[in-house]
Parts: C-alpha cells; structure tokens; sequence
C-alpha cells in the first residue's frame, strides 16, 4: 500500500550530513513507489538551484571531468526522475519567503514555491513525518 | 606563523563534497606555503582508522564518482608533512585501537592540549 511521507531539511548544500541522509530517505521510499513530500526551509532552498556547477579538485589534481563533483540540484533531479519512473509523486517545495530572502527563485525544474501552510497541509495528510533541522 | 587547524566535527557533508572540506583546506593551504599541523578530537579522531569505505551512494540513477577517504587524505597530509596530532582519549573513548589506524599520527593526551597550543601563533577550531 502506497504511504506518503513528509521531509522537513534546514542545512543548505555543501555543510552537513543531514541532506544526504534526508536524500536517501527520499531514494528510499521512491524506490518503493511511496509519496514524498520535502519541504525546504531557510538554507534547504539552495539544493535546487540551477546555477549549481560541478568544479576541479587543484588538491587532488583532478579535472573538472575526472572529478565528477556531485551537486546536489542533480542529485535531487534525479530523485524526480526515479519518482516518475515508479509512480510515484515527489512534491519539493522552497519556503518562498526563504528563497527570497536568499534570492535563490533560479532552481530546476521539479519544485515548487510554497510556505509552511503548506508543509502543514502535507503533515495533516502524510502517514509519517520526519523534521531534520539544522544544528 | 605557525597554525594549528583543530578538526572536531566529523563526516560534514563529506559524500557531497568526496572529501571533508577541513581537511581539503588545510592541504590547499599546505600547497600555498602554509605552515600548518591538525588535531584531530572528537568524532574527527575516526578519521585516521585505515581502510574506511564509503561507496556505493546512488540516488535514482545518479552514482556518487568518488566516495570520500579521509584516511587517504591524512595520509596525504602527513606524506606533505603535515604534523596530525590526535587526542588519544578520544580514540579509547570511541573503542579504535591503535593498530587500526593509519601510520604517521602523533597521540596528544587531552591534559597535553593546553601545551600543544602553545606552540602555535594561531589556533583555527573548525
């Protein structure tokens, strides 16, 4: 039976563990065509933007295509591809409060603006819920 | 100038970045002329256990190309002479005998601290 799960993130990119482990929660419940609803907060907004570039290593002396740095928008579009592929609905809304306050309006396509009325929606519908945030 | 980087907080978005960015800094850092050492406490003391492995991250078809090595990292610092210190309390209080861990390391007990950071004109606590 299909379950939907809400994600409340905090941590931007690039600073904690926390997103990688809300992102294979997310990879997770995909997999098993369950619902996820993420709802990005504060520094989340910037998982998703489309400016995102992957970069060299000059300590490693790796090349830009030797190294093959992860970003996280492609990571997270990724996630919306495996949702369509099982039937699943991936819902990822920005606080739009946060990302004006960040100016980071510019992200991939999949998510969408929101507010934490609509977090709250999610959390009244949702069969669980799970609040990861920054510390 | 003599800097000490001390490195306390362990596995910071280590799989987004492939390595920890404290760790990475301090080698640019090294490469651009610095003159530092580490101590590593905490739960960065994991760190320095040989063999680590964290491969295999994937997320929907996207594949993580180059799972972070921390151990493999000292090890470059210290092979560029870099002095790593580690709080040797830390390591017993986390169960990582020595004989795990990577070569090269020089254990501090946490009562020597206050007398390692002496010996630094500036101490950074990432």
């Amino acid at each position: 039976m299909t379950k939907t799960l809400t994600i409340a993130i905090m941590d931007p990119p690039y600073e904690t563990a926390a997103t990688t482990t809300a992102l294979r929660i997310v990879d997770t419940a995909l997999r098993q065509g369950n619902n996820v609803t993420v709802f990005a907060y504060e520094g989340a907004v910037n998982l998703t933007m489309r400016a995102q570039q992957p970069h060299a290593n000059p300590v490693k002396g790796t090349s830009v295509e030797e190294e093959q740095h992860p970003t996280t928008k492609d990571w997270i579009a990724s996630l919306f591809d495996l949702a369509r592929k099982n039937g699943a609905k991936l819902d990822w809304i920005n606080c739009g409060l946060c990302v004006d306050e960040r100016g980071a309006g510019d992200w991939i396509e999949g998510p969408r603006r929101g507010s934490p009325k609509d977090f709250y929606e999610a959390a009244l519908k949702s069969d669980g819920i799970l609040v990861i945030p920054a510390k | 100038m003599k800097i000490l980087s001390i490195v306390e907080t362990a596995y910071r978005a280590t799989l987004e970045e492939q390595d920890d960015t404290i760790l990475w800094l301090n080698h640019s850092l090294k490469n651009n002329g610095a003159d530092v050492s580490l101590l590593l406490r905490g739960n960065a003391v994991n760190y320095t256990v040989g063999g680590q492995n964290a491969e295999g991250l994937v997320f929907g078809d996207r594949k993580l190309a180059h799972a972070p090595e921390p151990d493999k990292d000292l090890e470059k610092l210290i092979a560029a002479k870099v002095p790593v210190y580690v709080v040797e309390e830390d390591l017993r209080e986390r169960g990582l005998p020595w004989n795990k861990l990577i070569g090269g390391l020089e254990k501090v007990r946490r009562k020597a601290v206050p007398a390692l950071l002496d010996r630094f004109d500036q101490v950074w606590h990432w």
